[in-house]
């Protein structure tokens, strides 16, 4: 809402300058976005004349004129617009000038090779209205030449942020109340009209009895004989100065009263509407051309404004071409009615029309108003255009939903934290237009019409804290005492896994929620994508089912930039089901590249399976998990490397998936274009991780160590090729679980010396005695017993 | 001279000579091998009279001490001179770099909600989450933004396909409401997390990140919440004072309620928080509405408290300098190493929340 000092002054007795109401303003909940002040920089914009204009010599399309700006000489200054022509009065702008709707700030420039000093300017450059063709056309004299193109520029505009709940603040007078209530001087009361009216309204009005019918009153008054122009100066500078473009007098005028006093007004001309006008629910399919050019097709059930032939608008969203009026418009019929709220949003949200009314409409207008504005509205029409009014038909009633507030004084200071007396309640509602009666123990207030918002008695309270001040509510500092703890096991193991990951030098990124559906699907089992109505773009069109789509797309990006060796994670949801709660926390990481590039000590080599492997499993013991409990089995997901990837449970291999780690498939790595041979990662399920119950100290059992010398010993097999490490160890570790206290593989071979289709492994059984030092015979019996059951389980030989 | 006392002459001026371990050993075997000239002698002592054996037998004694110590310490330089000599010879490039290592780093959004963990943790908040999927009640209804309400247009909402009821949470506000469900007051609690709205440019991003705060209890008003913000707003930006303006503004679950400015200037093209004549709004909040207390099954009568939501992003831009907030969430690598913070760096009470 854009408001300037002499208007608000229509409404307010103040001494107050624009700074200080401004400030007093953002006090009360009218935020002030920023004064716009027309500067000295308007004063650059120079009324001039074309004396000539010749085609530029290096452009077709550009002319080259000598202006006279009223400084002797003529000046040259260049121009792309068609109008520029001998003899044109226009505004010209010098260099160091700025350009009001651009910004942009002027310099002395060649342009195609000639100097330009300056420039002609357009009425959209200007913000004079919205035309961007051609230079402005003044209708000015000799006389002229070098004045100021903006008169009076010492005018200053506030542009305040109404939140919804202030429909009254859309008008001056509703910011003026407020004010006055503040304390910024005092409201001035609206003028008594009165106009001789004397004969009845000719067009009848009838509001249909529809199911949920939009309109609740609708008043009009006939004005006949009007002489359609533009408006005064006075006016189309108001209008100008909240960002509208003038019209007519008529349009001018019920723009202004919607300013004013939000009261939004709507003027036909009366001759083009056929017969009557019925307001009724629309039927699907009708249809009609709006006064923004568009053609809309209606649904069932839209408030519209009819006549016998069809639709003429919809009531307290957009008016329509066919009854709109136009300079040669003899007679008007004016319109000043309620709309309810609820049916103008939905209306318009279907149609996706945004007018000044139907964002009036929609957050409600006083229903008693209806009259003021027909009034008002009438009363300027005359006075600028002449004619002559008929009585006032106001059609339809509406219920007044307004409720008696009991307030409770004690409430007050139980909620802000400070007293007030009855005395400033009263001052403060009474100044805001409520009616308040007070008896010894109660209060009862009545709000305005104006103020839809205020329904009970906490709506009460806020007016007045915002109006006492809310400095004044006093500050209680905070106590230091926790209800309970501040995090949960979850939440803790979410923040371990996230620095644990980084710690293993992954740089954390957040990626959206949302994901291309296109690289989703490598990533996802599901075959139903949870695809969003209405994607901000066509490549976020889902919510993601993995975080590997986003990494990979931030892969590429860093790859394509030639940051090849990179380590990237994210923590965060991925989505199963489209009900809230069917998510899951994740970590996902990956990690591509070279682990040495160009390393004088180490050979140059790609990270692998092992790498992302440890990086996986070191992660799970920092979070908690017992190493000894994880099982590591070759299951794998569609998006890994069929034979490069694996599963790490707990337990066994059908256990609580943890986590999966491995080659991301060279298919998928190809097809995103990622130009890299390797990409490795991993995904921990943070919801799968088992809650320990117990703390670290009472799950922890007794410390003791063995007295006893530990002893190693090696053994290397040849074996079937289908047996895998973790089975070998398996095997081994179970024979004696007491005895065997770790099984380290340290040697894999296929090739040379070796049969088709077997492995040589080589391992280090280490031994840890609990009640003796083991003897030579004791070290040879367990030796043959390793020897003996994998030889006897898996078929091996030992190799000599 | 006696016999003794040459040897211990010879030996002594031997053993001063410059030897190497070999030679040393050489002596040591001449002296104490089995037919050392020391062991031979002590063999000997049988065969002299008794008279003379004692006195010789402790001068041999003192002579083989005295021997033995010069053998050892000549030992010890022998030993010491090697070790000096390879010392001089083995000199590596330290200046050579050493084998590969890799620094990670936590994103500043996950550091800054760490930070305001930390914050309210000590004034006895703890943390809640909810679901980034909502459905209409959870974001709008149960908040007091009734259907077909111009309020939600400050929203502009992502929904689900085929659905006009689900939708990704426009804010973290309807965590209130789920944990008032779920519990029975007092309730403390902050949630931070992932927010949604469909909107796009250089200060808008389709995600963000919120921070909800909530305490209800019997007689929380007005004054409480501002010495709640005033201390956060003290403790994050780590200033001593700082300028804070409690401005009435409007949200449907919030009455009275209240936008938060912090003073600023711009010093030397950066933002200095705390100073200047400047504001700058950082969050908003207000006293719980009544009727979402009564949504969320809580006597308005017996409870009031209020709420607050604060955009961790643009905390984070204004602690820590970041100008643009789609970079956030561009994984530029550049940017997360410039910005983001080492893994070991967590902000706690004690230790201060950042370096």
């Amino acid at each position: 809402m854009i408001i300037s000092l002499s208007w608000l002054k229509n409404h307010l007795d103040t001494k107050s300058n624009l700074n200080q109401i401004a400030e007093r303003l953002t006090e009360i909940g009218l935020e002030v976005e920023n004064i716009k002040s027309s500067n000295a920089n308007l004063d650059n914009f120079i009324v001039c004349k074309i004396v000539k204009s010749q085609k530029h010599p290096n452009a077709d399309k550009l002319k080259l004129c000598d202006v006279d700006i009223g400084i002797g000489n003529l000046i040259k200054v260049v121009c792309g617009a068609q109008n520029a022509k001998d003899g044109l009065f226009t505004v010209y702008a010098p260099p160091g000038a700025t350009i009001p709707k651009t910004n942009m700030k002027l310099k002395i420039a060649k342009i195609r090779g000639v100097e330009s000093q300056g420039m002609l300017c357009s009425g959209y450059e200007l913000e004079q209205s919205s035309d961007q063709e051609g230079i402005l056309e003044l209708n000015k004299k000799e006389k002229n030449i070098g004045e100021k193109f903006f008169k009076n520029t010492g005018e200053k505009t506030i542009d305040i942020s109404i939140t919804p709940n202030r429909p009254d603040c859309l008008g001056v007078r509703g910011i003026a109340r407020d004010l006055a209530s503040a304390g910024i001087g005092r409201l001035r009361k609206q003028p008594i009209i009165k106009i001789n009216q004397k004969f009845k309204n000719p067009i009848k009005v009838s509001i249909k009895k529809d199911k949920g019918q939009g309109c609740g009153i609708f008043g009009s008054v006939y004005i006949k004989n009007v002489q359609n122009k533009e408006s005064p100066e006075w006016l189309k500078k108001r209008i100008i100065s909240l960002g509208l473009k003038p019209v007519s007098a008529i349009v001018d005028i019920t723009n202004y009263i919607m300013f004013d006093l939000n009261r939004p007004l709507h003027a036909y001309d009366a001759d083009k509407i056929d017969q009557e006008i019925i307001v009724r629910n629309s039927k699907k399919g009708e249809s009609f051309e709006a006064l923004d050019n568009k053609k809309y097709t209606l649904q069932d059930n839209m408030c519209s404004i009819s006549d016998k032939t069809g639709v003429l608008g919809l009531g307290g969203i957009i008016g329509g071409t066919r009854s709109g009026t136009e300079f040669s418009t003899k007679n008007i019929l004016l319109e000043s009615a309620y709309f309810f709220p609820s049916p103008i949003r939905k209306t318009s949200k279907i149609l996706n029309i945004d007018t000044d009314a139907k964002y009036r409409f929609e957050r409600g207008i006083d229903p008693e108003s209806i009259k003021i504005g027909l009034e008002l509205g009438m009363c300027m029409i005359l006075d600028i255009c002449g004619g002559e009014a008929s009585k006032l038909s106001i059609v339809g009633k509406i219920k007044d939903e307004r409720n008696i507030i009991n307030l409770e004084i004690e409430k007050f200071s139980k909620v802000i934290g400070f007293s007030i007396t009855k005395a400033e309640v009263k001052k403060i509602l009474s100044s805001l237009g409520c009616s308040v009666s007070m008896s010894a123990k109660k209060m009862k207030i009545l709000p305005p019409t104006w103020r839809p918002d205020i329904k009970e008695d906490i709506d009460l309270i806020e007016e007045l804290t915002r109006i006492k001040g809310y400095d004044k509510v006093p500050l209680i500092n905070p106590e230091k005492e926790n209800i309970k703890e501040t995090l949960t096991n979850k939440q803790k193991l979410f923040h371990f896994a996230q620095r644990s990951v980084a710690s293993k030098g992954y740089t954390e990124a957040i990626t959206w929620s949302f994901t291309d559906s296109k690289i989703d699907n490598f990533f996802s089992e599901s075959k139903s994508a949870i695809k969003l109505s209405n994607p901000i773009s066509s490549d976020l069109d889902v919510l993601r089912s993995s975080l590997y789509s986003n990494l990979m797309i931030s892969a590429k990006k860093n790859i394509h930039r030639n940051f090849e060796d990179l380590m990237l994670f994210e923590i965060g949801p991925v989505f199963k089901g489209n009900k809230p709660g069917e998510q899951t926390t994740i970590v996902g990481a990956i990690k591509t590249g070279k682990y040495s590039r160009k390393n004088w000590i180490e050979k140059e080599r790609n990270f692998d399976v092992y790498d992302i492997k440890n990086d996986v499993l070191k992660t799970l013991y920092e979070i908690g998990i017992n190493i000894e409990k994880i099982n590591v089995s070759n299951k794998t997901k569609k998006w890994y490397h069929p034979g490069r990837s694996g599963l790490l449970s707990l337990g066994s291999s059908s256990g609580p998936e943890l986590a999966y780690f491995g080659e991301i498939h060279p298919f998928i790595v190809k097809n995103l274009d990622l130009r890299t041979e390797n990409v490795l990662g991993f995904e921990i399920f943070l919801d799968n991780i088992p809650e320990s119950r117990k703390k670290i100290r009472e799950a922890k059992p007794q410390f003791i160590v063995s007295d006893y010398q530990k002893v190693a010993r090696d053994f290397a097999f040849v074996i079937d090729e289908k047996y895998s490490s973790g089975e070998i160890i398996n095997l081994v570790k179970k024979i004696d679980k007491q005895l065997i206290k770790e099984v380290k593989i340290f040697d894999v071979y296929q090739g040379d010396n070796i049969a088709q289709g077997k492995k040589s492994i080589a391992f280090n059984v280490t031994l840890e005695p609990k009640d003796k030092t083991l003897s030579d015979k004791d070290i040879e019996e367990i030796s043959k017993k390793i020897i003996l059951i994998v030889q006897e389980t898996t078929g091996a030989t030992l190799r000599s | 001279m006696s016999e003794i006392k040459k040897i211990k002459e010879q030996y002594t001026s031997k053993l001063d000579e410059l030897l190497d371990q070999n030679k040393l050993n050489i002596i040591k075997t001449e002296l104490f091998g089995k037919n050392g000239i020391i062991s031979t002698r002590f063999k000997q002592l049988g065969s002299i009279n008794e008279k003379e054996r004692k006195s010789y037998a402790t001068e041999l004694n003192l002579l083989k001490n005295e021997l033995q110590e010069l053998i050892s310490k000549k030992n010890e330089e022998i030993q010491n001179e090697e070790i000096n000599k390879k010392l001089n010879n083995d000199k590596i490039d330290v200046t050579l770099p050493g084998r590969s290592y890799f620094a990670g780093k936590i994103h500043p959004v996950s550091q800054v909600i760490d930070e305001v963990t930390s914050i309210f943790s000590e004034i006895g908040f703890s943390v809640e989450e909810g679901p980034d999927i909502e459905n209409e009640y959870y974001n709008f209804s149960a908040l007091n933004t009734p259907d077909n309400h111009p309020a939600r247009d400050m929203h502009d909402t992502f929904y689900l396909e085929h659905s006009k009821d689900l939708l990704l949470r426009t804010h973290t506000s309807p965590v209130q409401i789920r944990t008032m469900l779920k519990g029975k007051p007092p309730f403390k609690i902050i949630a931070p997390g992932r927010t949604y709205r469909h909107d796009s440019d250089q200060t808008h991003s389709p995600m963000f990140h919120q921070l909800e705060g909530l305490h209800i209890d019997k007689n929380i008003n007005m004054g409480h919440l501002k010495g709640c913000l005033y201390y956060f707003v003290k403790k994050f930006f780590e200033v001593d004072k700082v300028k804070i303006r409690f401005r009435p503004s409007h949200f449907p679950f919030t009455e009275p309620s209240a936008e938060v400015d912090i003073g600023y200037k711009i010093q030397d093209g950066k933002i200095k928080i705390g100073e200047g004549d400047k504001w700058l709004e950082i969050l908003g909040c207000g006293m719980v509405h009544p009727n979402v207390l009564k949504n969320a099954k809580v006597n308005p009568k017996q409870f009031q408290g209020y709420a607050f939501g604060v955009g961790i992003d643009r905390l984070a831009m204004l602690k820590y300098g970041i100008n643009d907030l789609r970079a956030f969430f561009e994984s530029d690598i550049r940017w997360l190493e410039f910005y983001g913070f080492d893994p070991l760096d967590i902000p706690t009470n004690y230790r201060g929340l950042s370096r």
